[in-house]
């Protein structure tokens, strides 16, 4: 029941925003924050509770199955463990960002607005909760459509190419996975004469090498447009560009950690041996990723894209982690996704400021800020050095387990990610040297951070210090799922042997 | 012919005697909104003795009708159509016909013949019966048509459709002839004994040409856009649902009998509808028809400007996902198009409905910039308009996910990849010019915009009958969306 709390508040709040526009604009923006308070209040109860760190536990308080369409043995079952926690709790939290950073930049069809925002909220929480396949589906285009308006109305110049083409890739990539859920689906009821889409039951079933290997690269090319893996990235930089600051907040905290979040809880786990087989290719996949999107990010000037491409390059060792698939490469991939959320969301927030105040994203006219804004300039300090991995924070943290897996898989390619982290430091400095130092653009006054502002840069370096000083409480919770998602997998492969 | 014969036929007994009674309130006194209103009690009225006449089920009537639970469902989804047009109909009517000299009083009497011409379809298990019904269907719908008389393109849309329909009607009569001479019997569940002669098989081609035309299947499609685009939006919704609807229905019975060789109750889908058929040239042709409608309606959608031309060709690409499910037969194929088709109904009527409920005297609002910020002026019409248009696309919690899932989950289960994949592909393709027609419903009022059109043309008041049509369409949308059990259940029980 409580799982499905951390669903409906969203969802009720995005209605309830709605409908509290027609009254004032600050009452919906009010509404919305309330809402997404709760719901970051309520997943840290689940969180404090523990009660559901490994599947299933936690019992009926905690978990929700009911019949939805027997014919085909559909279920509506959420499920949580240390995994989906971990990733609940980050979307809460970027929740109450999103609504904080839009307090003063959305001005127009304010409760329409923060439904969208609430409604992708929702989407992106059941994804992670979600224990039938076709509810999985479900929340997966579920928060298409709101981030899609988001994009389209309130983005920035080009939003209508950029909201095009985020809907078309990945509404295609997730017609994939609706091709590879209904193969698995069918190939299991083959083989056991049982007709579900329940995830535990799936996970356990044989699958002759034949037809996973299809249904794997089915389920894998959705995810990888949504991580996204290069190459079908190219959606990302220019929906990240164009979206408004919440909804860049939203694609680069949220979106991609469901692409990292799908191929961890299904696409490895659902078809070990298909996997073991997939792995070099996935992992090449990554280094090119995070190569790739490191020199283009070199290249920008827009500030906003700048970051968008070092998602794509962070994003690669998420991919290279969790195709070495081992305790230490898993766990990093996971420190890796909630540390990027933390960073790139604050970071994408630090742009929004900074274009709010500037009505400019392009480095070269941008300059010796922190004279101006020392406030801005210290807490965009820490977001950069986050952001290129420096020990004591988060990133640092991700990157160097996921390149001590590697390292026992394959050396060349954590030597090669490890060539990556040195190009991540060129662009990240890039950032605040041509930001924030240089000679000053402008002699006009400009506003310091305000308390709000402060209220949301605070949070995320608090979060990022946290995990980069003390991680073992995130890596606790993670923990029994990480093992449990290794046995299943590992069984597998044995037992097929 | 008995009491009970007579309980289970009287759904269509009540909507063809509703269109004898809006007939003779005309001779009495013309009134639009009584026409209007007995024309949509009439429909109710049948629609509420659906269960009546299912506790008679299965019934055949004079070999020429068979009366059971797969009748009567399709019966049910042909008459609800009909009832949403005739209250979409009556608010078009008074907008556009303010000023001329329309006489809207017949067109009630054609909808209602219409709606029992394709309730016959739905019923018929005979030749004769199936040509009965197609007739009565399509002479109606040649009316309506054209029955904006005023306008060039309707007449143009309404003589277009005659001879098509009168070309595809005539291969249909050749196509039985031909069957018949081979088989010797024209009830459709006597069709399946015999051997498969050249006699049959040419029959059966010239039959398909004949339902490919009702169907707007390539490459039949060609007088689709612009019957469509030349009609009044009502009339276009029921030439895409109704008449639709009803021949997909006789199309599944047929083969499904032909397949089986037993009655229809009987035919299981593990050995029945397609027995003949898969890896044959029947298979293959509708195989071919398929990915062909798919891709053509999808491909050509994405060049229109106008509204009604883009569901003109989404109702082909409609048809093509159909056949797949057809395609894939059995148990689960025939709940597939069940649902399917109910959610198209629901899904292409409301677009319709919002393009009616957006004309004037001026005429439609069809262009696809003329819904420009929309859903800043009008919200509810837009928020219903894009809910129809995610449901053709096929997005979660609408009833069209819900049909293109059992769709994709009945070629899949059938081993037809390569069709679903299709299917995949092409819903991709889809979106995209579904798409452009909610970005430019909220397009935002703050998007500089230099032509003069940028407000828009104005915007007539919504009428209560077209809001109301509107709310109940978009409830059972959401409804089969989020949780389709009930109908599943009744659909379950068909076959």
């Amino acid at each position: 029941m409580m799982l499905l709390c951390l669903i409906i508040v969203p969802l009720a709040g995005g209605l309830a925003a709605l409908a509290a526009a027609r009254w004032s604009d600050r009452a919906a923006r009010a509404t919305a924050l309330a809402a997404t308070v709760a719901q970051l209040a309520l997943a840290c109860v689940v969180w404090a509770v523990g009660g559901g760190l490994t599947l299933g536990a936690g019992g009926a308080a905690m978990n929700v199955d009911w019949t939805w369409i027997p014919g085909l043995g559909i279920r509506f079952a959420l499920f949580v463990d240390g995994l989906s926690l971990l990733l609940v709790l980050l979307t809460a939290l970027l929740g109450v960002q999103c609504v904080l950073a839009s307090w003063r930049s959305i001005q127009e069809r304010v409760g329409f607005f923060h439904f969208n925002i609430l409604a992708a909220l929702a989407g992106v929480t059941g994804v992670f909760l979600a224990r039938d396949l076709f509810l999985f589906y479900v929340f997966w285009e579920m928060m298409l459509i709101p981030l899609y308006f988001l994009i389209r109305i309130w983005g920035h110049q080009r939003r209508l190419y950029a909201s095009l083409k985020f809907f078309i890739f990945t509404q295609a990539g997730g017609l994939f996975l609706l091709l590879g859920i209904l193969g698995l689906h069918f190939v299991h009821a083959a083989n056991t004469g049982e007709s579900t889409f329940d995830y535990l039951r799936l996970l356990g079933g044989h699958m002759p090498l034949q037809w996973a290997m299809p249904l794997m690269i089915a389920f894998l090319i959705s995810f990888a447009v949504k991580l996204p893996v290069v190459p079908v990235h190219t959606w990302l930089p220019d929906a990240h560009t164009e979206a408004p600051t919440a909804g860049s907040v939203q694609l680069a905290g949220l979106v991609l950690k469901a692409g990292g979040y799908g191929m961890l809880r299904m696409a490895v786990p659902l078809f070990p041996a298909a996997a073991v087989q997939v792995a070099p290719v996935a992992m090449a996949l990554g280094v090119v990723g995070i190569i790739y999107g490191a020199l283009l990010a070199l290249g920008q000037r827009d500030l906003k894209r700048l970051v968008a491409y070092s998602s794509i390059s962070h994003m690669g060792f998420v991919m290279l982690g969790i195709f070495a698939w081992n305790d230490l490469a898993i766990h990093g991939a996971i420190i890796i996704m909630l540390a990027h959320g933390l960073t790139t969301g604050a970071m994408f927030i630090l742009v929004g400021l900074l274009d709010e105040r500037l009505h400019t994203r392009d480095l070269g006219k941008l300059g010796g800020l922190w004279a101006l804004m020392p406030r801005m300039g210290g807490a965009a300090m820490v977001l950069v050095m986050g952001s290129l991995g420096l020990p004591g924070l988060a990133g640092f943290v991700g990157e160097l387990l996921v390149l001590l897996g590697t390292f026992k898989v394959s050396v060349p390619l954590a030597a090669a990610g490890a060539a990556g982290l040195v190009l991540s430091v060129i662009y990240s400095l890039r950032i605040m040297q041509e930001t924030f130092h240089g000679p000053r653009v402008t002699e006009s006054k400009l506003p310091d951070l305000t308390p709000r502002e402060w209220v949301i840069m605070a949070t995320l370096i608090a979060g990022i210090l946290w995990m980069g000083l003390w991680p073992q409480r995130f890596l606790d919770t993670s923990q029994p799922a990480v093992k449990k998602l290794q046995e299943s997998a590992v069984a597998l492969t044995e037992a097929r042997r | 012919m008995n009491a009970a014969d007579v309980q289970a036929m009287l759904p269509l007994i009540v909507t063809a005697a509703a269109a004898v009674a809006v007939m003779l309130a005309i001779a009495i006194r013309r009134s639009h909104r009584a026409c209007a209103v007995l024309a949509a009690l009439g429909l109710a009225a049948a629609i509420g003795l659906l269960p009546v006449a299912a506790a008679a089920a299965p019934r055949e009537i004079s070999s020429m009708l068979m009366i059971d639970r797969f009748a009567l469902y399709y019966i049910g989804l042909v008459l609800a159509g009909s009832l949403a047009v005739v209250m979409i109909s009556q608010p078009y009517f008074v907008a556009v016909g303010r000023g001329g000299d329309l006489m809207p009083e017949e067109y009630y009497v054609l909808v209602l013949l219409a709606a029992s011409g394709a309730g016959v379809l739905a019923a018929s298990s005979h030749f004769a019966s199936f040509l009965l019904g197609l007739e009565i269907l399509s002479v109606s719908l040649f009316a309506m048509i054209a029955y904006r008389r005023d306008q060039a393109a309707a007449l143009e849309a309404g003589i277009k459709y005659l001879l098509l329909a009168g070309v595809s009607s005539a291969m249909l009569v050749f196509g039985m002839a031909l069957v018949y001479a081979a088989r010797g019997t024209m009830h459709l569940t006597q069709l399946a004994h015999g051997g498969a002669g050249v006699l049959m098989f040419a029959g059966m081609a010239a039959m398909t040409v004949g339902i490919g035309f009702k169907l707007a299947v390539v490459p039949f499609q060609f007088w689709t856009p612009d019957v469509y685009q030349g009609s009044s939006a009502p009339v276009a919704a029921l030439v895409a649902t109704v008449s639709k609807g009803a021949i997909f229905a006789l199309l599944v019975r047929y083969f499904w009998q032909m397949g089986s060789g037993t009655a229809f109750p009987g035919g299981d889908g593990a050995t029945g509808w397609n027995a003949n058929a898969t890896g044959g040239p029947v298979f293959w042709t509708f195989a071919v028809i398929a990915v062909a409608s798919m891709f053509a309606g999808n491909l050509l959608a994405l060049q229109q400007d106008n509204v009604k031309r883009i569901l003109a060709y989404s109702s082909i690409a409609h048809m093509g996902y159909l056949l797949v499910a057809f395609l894939a037969a059995g148990r689960l194929a025939a709940q597939a198009v069940g649902i399917y088709l109910a959610a198209y109904f629901v899904a292409k009527i409301g677009a319709f409905a919002v393009v009616a409920a957006m004309s004037n005297s001026e005429g439609e609002t069809q262009q696809v910039r003329d819904y420009r910020g929309l859903a800043w002026r009008r919200p509810w019409l837009a928020a219903a308009m894009t809910a129809m248009l995610l449901s053709l696309a096929g997005l979660p919690l609408t009833a069209g996910f819900v049909g293109k899932f059992y769709v994709v989950a009945a070629g899949a289960g059938r081993g037809l990849w390569t069709l679903a994949v299709i299917l995949i592909i092409n819903s991709a393709v889809g979106l995209f010019y579904y798409l452009r027609v909610i970005s430019e419903m909220f397009r935002p009022a703050w998007e500089t915009d230099a032509s003069p059109q940028a407000a828009g043309p104005d915007l007539p008041r919504v009428a209560w009958p077209t809001a109301a049509a509107l709310c109940v369409l978009s409830a059972a949308l959401v409804a089969i969306g989020v949780y389709p059990q009930p109908l599943l259940a009744v659909i379950g029980l068909l076959p």
